[in-house]
């Protein structure tokens, strides 16, 4: 800033700093007050905690200060008190085991897939962020996206091409809600939670294909037609593949109940071509290598994922791997007993425990194979793994038939 | 189908059902070359290579320089390949010069040169794992690059640029632990290559995206004339080092690999196959070498006598020739290089076209088309 030399600069450096203190009072300062010290004033009286007479008690902020009332799992502190404890939907659906769980979960898969396949390919990778093993490289990658510019295409429909990261953080939650954890541990609990996870599985190719044509990219655009042919080739022997289990449980579409009916023996064991099949298709639905078609990266640049930049491409990635975690999470409930294991480790712990398995065994086909190309991948799903879950499903009445299971 | 460098630009009508791609300068499977593809749904029905992206003009910057200084630069021209594209062009002026070049110096010639392909090979064998969505075969022929790169430090002195094979000989002796280091290299590699096989060359899903994709016929090899790698995997039994042996590869024992498939399969395996051939080569160079001097001393300005020279090698990617022309005088009056990248370029078009989209990369580099070569 110039010195001030004459009067009129003095005049006009004065009226620049009321300036900016009219800007900066209602914008930053009134917030700020707002939050830390009227609210919780507001809320104690509303609840209780403090009489009302004490209209403006400035101690009542520290409230939010005080780790024994932020317990959301005592239902005495001031957390549970105002509706946000640990069975208030709004904690289940945003915090444990809702949307920051599996994003936090999802950031460390990402961790963890980077070092696996550094690992198969004779390489160190992610090595400084966070000191130990590049634990934190998630989150460097997470800020750094953050300070990135948002461009969208001059002739891209803008409305549905900034909707397709919220549709697809909202699709990977929605997934999360009916996906329990163990028996006490669940978002919601309905009778027919497979079949609603069945569904929202299905809108997501819908939603590429959106992106792909909202895009106004011609390599985007292909990647949203390759999203939609792969999906005519793996959606019907996805769900054709969990038939058999339905089938085993005494016809309940509930999860909790198909986890019940897996006490004696697990249904990847009778199931087990229904198990290869899930797999397979559950690796298509996620785009994952060998059937990453409609991002293939070396053919049509990055697929329906080109035009996306800074954090709505970094949100489109986390919805993704939340969707991977949801799958293997699915696969686990479905094949491999969910929370069923040994007593002295808790239910949930053997449900995390499985499903980290299944995310790995997801993550490993990456290592090894190339990618599929679209026509094969059609006759790969349409010859054999219909056939493969037909055949599953008569494995499955003839158990159930001649009682075995 | 139609050629040429205006046609690119065409601004020719397509019909409604057909979309028009621009693969390149900036696209991940093109590198600095650009080509555009109509497609047909899922179907290539025209390609129009353009190159000249990458065009520096190596044949007229000769002419302003003196047969060594050339070198440096025309070696830049194949950063992959850089002793076998300097070799033909020191052959050609030694021949203007009138010199014979010791016989260690040929025998080092050729470790060095059977040294570059494997380079060569291994660095097209990444790109070409990455085109088929491959990682770890990207990851692990550059990670094993790593040693015959120092094995040419050892001799060369430099990492990937050595000017090695310069007029007159080569520019220095190898180190006397160069042997023992190369056949541990070697033995180490051997086994590496049957990994290679295990994960690539015999992996299912290379196998369903290759086999029967991009298939060039014997007799339509021939009539384009495509060279290297392209050829041989048409059937053809060529090879510059056994048809007109240059150095002394007519005392050693070697096979041209050839396959009838034609496909992109067989143009890798012949990838595959001639990096054991060169180690084994190699092997037989490293026995054989006699003891003397490896270099005819010659002035920076050497004059060369007026007349034409012509001298034609086998580089990594195919035969690789130079036409100098001497008037007498320090610098070559007219140089002629005649690349096998440009040569197999022509055969793109027609191994495009008909294809699907997603085997555009894998046929384009299957080629082995190094577009800065191409341009010169």
């Amino acid at each position: 800033m110039a010195a001030v030399t004459n009067f009129e600069q003095f005049v006009k450096r004065v009226l620049e700093i009321v300036f900016w203190v009219l800007i900066l009072v209602p914008m930053v300062i009134i917030p700020i007050f707002f939050v830390v010290y009227v609210l919780p004033v507001e809320f104690s009286c509303h609840f209780s905690m403090l009489s009302c007479s004490q209209q403006i008690n400035w101690s009542a902020a520290l409230y939010l200060f005080s780790p024994a009332e932020l317990n959301p799992f005592s239902p005495t502190s001031f957390i549970s008190q105002m509706g946000l404890g640990a069975n208030s939907m709004i904690f289940k659906s945003s915090f444990f085991p809702g949307i920051s769980f599996a994003a936090i979960l999802s950031s460390f898969v990402i961790w963890y897939e980077r070092k696996l396949l550094a690992k198969m390919q004779y390489r160190v990778g992610p090595q400084y962020a966070g000191r130990v093993e590049g634990w934190l490289q998630s989150f460097a990658d997470l800020f750094k996206l953050m300070f990135k510019e948002i461009v969208i295409p001059v002739n891209a429909d803008a409305p549905f091409f900034m909707g397709v990261p919220f549709a697809l953080m909202a699709l990977s939650g929605a997934l999360l809600a009916v996906i329990p954890i163990s028996a006490n541990i669940y978002i919601t609990s309905s009778p027919y939670s497979l079949l609603i996870a069945l569904a929202v599985l299905s809108i997501f190719p819908l939603v590429t294909v959106l992106a792909g044509w909202a895009s106004a990219n011609k390599f985007s655009f292909i990647g949203g037609i390759r999203a939609l042919y792969q999906m005519i080739s793996y959606e019907i022997p996805f769900i054709l593949s969990v038939v058999g289990i339905v089938i085993l449980s005494g016809g309940t579409f509930s999860l909790s109940q198909i986890v019940g009916a897996q006490g004696r023996v697990w249904f990847v064991i009778p199931m087990i071509l229904g198990a290869i099949v899930f797999y397979i298709t559950a690796m298509a639905e996620l785009e994952r290598i060998p059937f990453d078609l409609p991002e293939a990266d070396s053919e049509i640049v990055a697929g329906w994922l080109t035009e996306y930049t800074s954090m709505t491409f970094g949100v489109i990635n986390l919805a993704t791997y939340i969707k991977l975690y949801g799958l293997s999470a699915l696969f686990t409930i479905l094949f491999l007993g969910g929370w069923n294991g040994p007593a002295p480790i808790p239910g949930a712990l053997w449900f995390m425990i499985k499903t980290i398995i299944v995310i790995t065994l997801f993550l490993i086909p990456r290592g090894a194979f190339g990618r599929i190309r679209i026509d094969q991948l059609i006759g790969f799903g349409w010859l054999w793994l219909i056939g493969l879950s037909f055949a599953n499903i008569f494995i499955a009445v003839v158990l159930k038939a001649t009682g075995i299971l | 189908m139609s050629m040429g460098v205006g046609s690119a630009f065409s601004t020719e009508k397509i019909s409604e059902d057909k979309m028009s791609i621009s693969v390149g300068p900036q696209h991940p499977g093109a590198g600095h070359f650009r080509f555009t593809v109509t497609i047909d749904g899922d179907t290539i029905v025209d390609c129009v290579p353009d190159p000249g992206y990458v065009h520096r003009g190596a044949e007229k910057q000769t002419e302003y320089r003196s047969f060594l200084q050339s070198i440096p630069m025309l070696e830049r021209s194949s950063l992959t390949d850089v002793t076998n594209i300097i070799m033909p062009f020191s052959m050609a002026a030694e021949e203007l010069m009138g010199i014979q070049i010791p016989p260690r110096a040929q025998y080092l010639r050729m470790i060095m040169s059977e040294n570059q392909r494997i380079l060569s090979h291994l660095y097209w064998l990444g790109i070409q794992g990455i085109f088929l969505g491959h990682s770890t075969v990207f990851m692990w022929p550059l990670g094993d690059r790593e040693l015959f790169i120092d094995l040419g430090q050892m001799i060369g002195g430099a990492r990937i640029t050595y000017s090695y094979a310069i007029p007159g000989g080569v520019r220095n002796d190898m180190p006397d632990d160069f042997k023992d280091r190369a056949l541990k290299v070697f033995d180490y590699f051997e086994a590496r290559l049957k990994d290679y096989e295990k994960i690539f060359f015999n992996n299912p899903l290379v196998l369903k995206r290759t086999q029967d994709v991009g298939v060039l016929p014997r007799a339509e090899a021939i009539k384009l004339g495509v060279v290297g790698q392209t050829l041989r995997a048409s059937g053809v039994k060529s090879d510059t080092r056994i048809d007109e042996p240059y150095n002394f590869y007519k005392d050693l024992n070697f096979e041209v690999p050839t396959y009838e498939s034609c496909d992109t399969w067989a143009r890798c395996m012949v990838h595959l196959v001639e990096m054991r051939q060169s180690m084994d080569i190699m092997r037989q160079c490293l026995e054989k070498l006699p003891q003397g001097p490896v270099r005819v001393k010659l002035s920076p300005q050497q004059r060369a006598q007026a007349g034409e020279a012509y001298a034609r090698v086998e580089a990594s990617r195919g035969a690789l020739s130079f036409h100098i022309i001497s008037e007498g005088s320090t610098k070559p009056y007219r140089v002629k290089i005649s690349v096998p990248s440009f040569r197999n370029l022509i055969a793109l078009p027609r191994l495009l076209i008909g294809s699907h989209v997603a085997d555009m990369p894998a046929i384009y580099w299957s080629l082995d088309y190094w577009p800065v070569e191409a341009d010169r």
